[in-house]
């Protein structure tokens, strides 16, 4: 009987992280929620009531008057930024072939994404209807 | 194996004598995935657009932060013909790539998702035209009736 010796690579295999799919999870959970929020958000800024001729300074002091949509809207920030930047970090692994462009632009990516997530969520938070 | 792209390899060698050779050479291997393919590459375009205009959007947003006349200046921006053009393209793609990922979604969960994905792709196509003839007029209603005058 002979035996088969165990593989000599070391590392690499065992420690390969579950990350690739959990994004890919992540892709289609934060999908169907953002089915809702941003259909449901484009339905009324765009088409109802007259749509985005209505909206100014006064529309928007009255929407965020509502705890509701202050949620609404903060979700649909949040969750349309991590499913774009993840979509667009997979489509840079796809496309850029050099590993310093690859490196350059998902750096350019994330700094974006944190960035407006960032500049977006202090707006819902501190907005002020007396301003002006 | 089925569902597999298809992939079509040329021999440029054997088939130089062709007509063809010049495509053949050009191209060398040619990619038919044929609906799979189409849908895949517009999820992709469409992903792209909206991602680069929700950049811009949470910018203009952020402008209640800086005075409701810088607001509502943006904003009228928004309402002009061309604009207003442009956000049917932009919920045009929304809806494109929401009723696809749904597509996606099912293939990959349902059991019978990967044998329907084709007649799924007709159905998302229909759901968009019925969603979307109506999503135009009410969109388009003010700029029409402001460049060709209110027919009421």
């Amino acid at each position: 009987m002979t035996t088969i010796e165990a593989p000599r690579s070391t590392g690499r295999n065992k420690q390969r992280s579950n990350f690739e799919m959990y994004s890919w999870l992540f892709m289609r959970i934060s999908g169907i929620v953002l089915i809702f929020l941003v259909l449901g958000h484009l339905l009324i800024m765009n088409i109802l009531d007259g749509g985005v001729q209505r909206i100014n300074f006064a529309f928007v002091a009255g929407r965020w008057a509502s705890p509701f949509w202050q949620v609404w809207d903060l979700a649909m920030l949040w969750l349309a930024m991590l499913h774009g930047g993840n979509g667009l970090r997979t489509i840079i692994n796809d496309y850029a072939e050099r590993d310093m462009t690859r490196f350059w632009l998902k750096s350019l990516l994330y700094v974006s994404v944190i960035f407006i997530v960032a500049l977006g969520t202090l707006v819902i938070f501190t907005f002020d209807p007396n301003l002006g | 194996m089925p569902g597999m792209p298809e992939v079509t390899t040329v021999d440029v060698a054997s088939s130089t004598a062709n007509l063809e050779a010049g495509v053949a050479k050009s191209f060398g291997t040619l990619y038919r995935g044929g609906e799979g393919m189409w849908t895949w590459v517009l999820q992709r375009v469409t992903g792209v657009a909206v991602f680069f205009f929700l950049f811009v959007h949470v910018l203009d947003t952020a402008l209640v932060r800086v005075s409701p006349t810088a607001y509502n200046s943006v904003i009228a921006s928004y309402k002009t013909p061309i604009v207003n053009l442009l956000e049917v393209g932009l919920v045009g793609a929304v809806l494109y790539h929401a009723l696809n990922g749904l597509r996606v979604i099912l293939v990959d969960f349902w059991s019978k998702g990967p044998r329907l994905q084709r007649q799924m792709t007709w159905v998302i196509a229909a759901v968009w035209v019925v969603v979307m003839v109506p999503g135009i007029f009410f969109m388009l209603k003010h700029t029409v009736e402001t460049i060709f005058g209110s027919t009421s």
